[in-house]
């Protein structure tokens, strides 16, 4: 009999996606015919996408790697020096030594892949609740002060200063006040909430129960998308556990302090990311934009003071909160406003895909080269869209931009959610152009004129574009349009489709001139 | 107008959604929550269930009628019994999902959001699934597929179809 085998395998829902469970089934069942006491524990992903199914076993005290597993791979795996296997084709050797994860800077992410999500010994080992403790202790205005001192901004897009927002809600005299937090993640190219609810659930409860605290609110609610069946399952049995722990509920660790979680599904509709939309849905209504003011701080769900925050956003506060130095050593990283750190995600037609949590400053370049190790297809990098269907399209010549709100802001882009989308040179620009309009049309919540109607009129006239019928002047008029769509919109649906079209006809206008006109108006320079 | 074809509409089924709303404790600002029980429990909400949800919250058919015609999940009729669904958004398109788009509409034999006359297939365009690093992502009910194609996505239909 052997030692007992300590191993660890995601059940993330991207890894499931590659066949993790049919990994793990193969493995209890080669451990069992050899006879070796294989310890397996199921965890988030560490983000490594491309290695998933990413398969570690403890050696000396440390985890050692080897993925993408197949079952197939599982008997050989045995076969050779299990669980010290250096010589299997599939060991990527220690797995914090890995590049990619070695050069990142996880604090949002600290235990995700490391640890059970919904083992809470494991989490107050790993450091968990240690933040929740104090806040439990503060008063409202200290715990308000500490994240306003740390610069945490918003993770949805906006990038509201969270501190700011907690106060005005602080401020507000009412009978009841709610903490809602945004897990609507519809933006393609961004995975980072499910990533967090599925691999470390607690750290959104406890940032949730912080907020209650700092804000006088006593309920809270989080809205997950329907797309996210295994973060809804986790998320659920998160809550009930930490019910029964006490650590929800009419007294709080023992505060005096009442706070509770309610989960909620969204039902297919991207336009319910949007904070004012997200609350008609948590009311039980079509999810159409509220016009502002008044913002929710003062008055958000069933018309009293709200905090609306995204997943990443609470999930940071626990940190910030664990001791009095953390708020100014979060602030000393990253670059100017843009301070500590964001998980970029890389995503699409990318070698290494996955989750890159970093200060903010590091360029685009290094996230899509060094880490990402260039295009999935080895074709060359033309373009990259950052944050999302209503973010920016930059060329390959752009790749240099600093990731801050402001850097990015200078180039006529944003960070969103921090995805980054990879395309090769087999894109067309023209016609991804054309489908933010036509996604703009297909997901607007149908409240206001210029969104409704414009990204109906968009799509159409870009496709008269792509058919080359009188291609100036319907240029003109797409140009014309994004300029209602951005003025007089209601939200950012409307107001920042214009973005990703007028990005792709500013840096790609080559691929809005069918063959016929750019020889053309090649010809006319040329005589003139 | 009952929209479930060759089912008999009867007071077992609008029991079952009345039950569903009472266990939301009859709640408004549960509705979509309701409403995803129902598709749930009946494989859509037909216009006979919506009156008995309105009733049962004290709404109006216009306020019910008005949230399931506005969320993609809801159907009014049944869906097939394998639902097959397509991320159609960017990161996906960046690895090829356009040219899997067409090779499933000629496989399953339906269009994007119609279901096969036979009742078994239907297929759904869906805007990201969160698994953007290993696309193309699909969805076979419920069961995330990366890095999809023909072969992955017909192996996981006959395996739901075994379940």
């Amino acid at each position: 009999m052997t030692e007992p085998v300590n191993a660890w395998l995601p059940a993330d829902a991207a890894a499931l996606s590659v066949g993790a469970d049919a990994v793990a089934a193969a493995l209890v069942t080669e451990a069992a015919r050899r006879g070796v006491e294989l310890r397996l524990k199921r965890t988030g992903s560490r983000g490594m996408m491309w290695l998933e199914p990413l398969l570690e076993v403890e050696v000396d005290g440390v985890r050692a790697g080897y993925g993408p597993l197949s079952p197939e791979d599982v008997p050989s795996l045995f076969a050779a020096d299990f669980p010290a296997a250096e010589s299997h084709p599939r060991c990527v050797g220690l797995v914090e030594e890995i590049p990619f994860l070695a050069r990142q800077q996880r604090l949002t992410f600290a235990r995700c892949g490391i640890i059970e999500p919904l083992d809470l010994d494991a989490y107050q080992a790993h450091g968990g609740l240690a933040g929740l403790q104090r806040a439990a202790g503060m008063a409202p205005e200290r715990i308000v002060e500490a994240v306003t001192e740390s610069g945490l901004r918003g993770r949805g897009g906006a990038g509201f200063p969270a501190g700011i927002k907690w106060r005005t809600v602080l401020e507000q005299a009412a009978d009841r006040k709610y903490v809602c937090c945004n897990a609507d993640e519809g933006d393609s190219g961004t995975f980072a909430d499910r990533m967090l609810i599925e691999g470390d659930p607690f750290t959104l409860l406890e940032g949730m129960v912080i907020a209650g605290f700092a804000t006088g609110a006593s309920e809270g609610l989080v809205y997950v998308r329907s797309e996210y069946p295994h973060a809804i399952a986790t998320l659920r049995r998160a809550i009930e556990l930490w019910r029964d722990k006490g650590l929800l509920g009419a007294d709080v660790l023992g505060s005096g302090r009442a706070f509770d979680i309610t989960l909620r599904r969204g039902a297919g509709a991207y336009i319910c990311g949007e904070e004012s939309s997200m609350l008609e849905s948590l009311e039980g209504r079509r999810g159409e934009v509220r016009v502002r003011p008044p913002i929710p701080a003062i008055s958000g769900l069933f018309a009293r003071p709200t905090v609306v925050n995204n997943v990443l956003t609470l999930a940071t506060v626990p940190l910030l909160l664990a001791d009095a130095a953390a708020p100014t050593r979060y602030a000393a990283l990253g670059e100017g406003r843009s301070t500590g750190t964001q998980p970029f995600q890389l995503a699409g037609n990318i070698r290494r895909g996955g989750l890159v949590e970093r200060a903010f400053g590091i360029t685009l370049r290094e996230l899509i080269e060094d880490f990402g190790g260039g295009t999935l297809s080895g074709r060359p990098v033309r373009a990259v869209q950052v944050g999302g269907p209503l973010g920016a399209w930059l060329p390959a010549s752009s790749l240099d931009v600093a990731m801050t709100y402001e850097a990015l802001a200078g180039v006529d882009a944003m960070l969103g959610h921090g995805g980054i989308v990879v395309f090769d040179d087999s894109v067309d620009m023209a016609r991804m152009a054309e489908f933010a309009m036509a996604f703009c049309a297909e997901e607007s919540c149908g409240k206001c004129t210029p969104c409704r109607i414009g990204a109906v009129r968009g799509a159409e006239t870009l496709q008269k574009v792509r058919r080359g019928e009188h291609v100036a002047d319907n240029i003109r008029l797409v140009e014309d349009l994004c300029e209602v769509m951005t003025d007089g919109s209601l939200c950012a649906m409307g107001g920042l489709t214009p973005m990703p079209v007028l990005s792709a006809l500013k840096h790609f206008p080559e691929d809005f001139a069918p063959a016929d006109d750019a020889r053309t108006h090649h010809a006319a320079q040329v005589t003139s | 107008m009952d929209t479930q074809p060759g089912r008999q509409r009867c007071a077992a089924d609008a029991d079952e959604v009345r039950g569903i709303c009472v266990r939301h404790d009859r709640r408004a600002d549960a509705l979509i929550e309701i409403l995803i029980d129902v598709q749930h429990a009946r494989g859509c909400v037909a216009d006979a269930d919506v009156g008995v949800i309105a009733e049962a919250l004290n709404l109006s058919l216009a306020e019910v009628h008005g949230v399931r015609s506005f969320y993609a999940d809801f159907s009014t009729t049944p869906k097939g019994r394998c639902v097959v669904k397509l991320c159609r958004a960017e990161a996906c398109q960046s690895v090829g999902s356009d040219a899997l788009a067409e090779q499933l509409r000629a496989r399953l034999g339906v269009e994007f959001g119609q279901t096969s006359r036979d009742g078994m297939h239907t297929l759904e365009a869906v805007y990201c699934l969160g698994n953007c690093a290993l696309g193309p992502a699909a969805m076979v009910n419920g069961r995330l597929i990366g890095r999809a194609d023909s072969e992955r996505i017909d192996a996981m239909i006959t395996e739901v179809g075994n379940d």
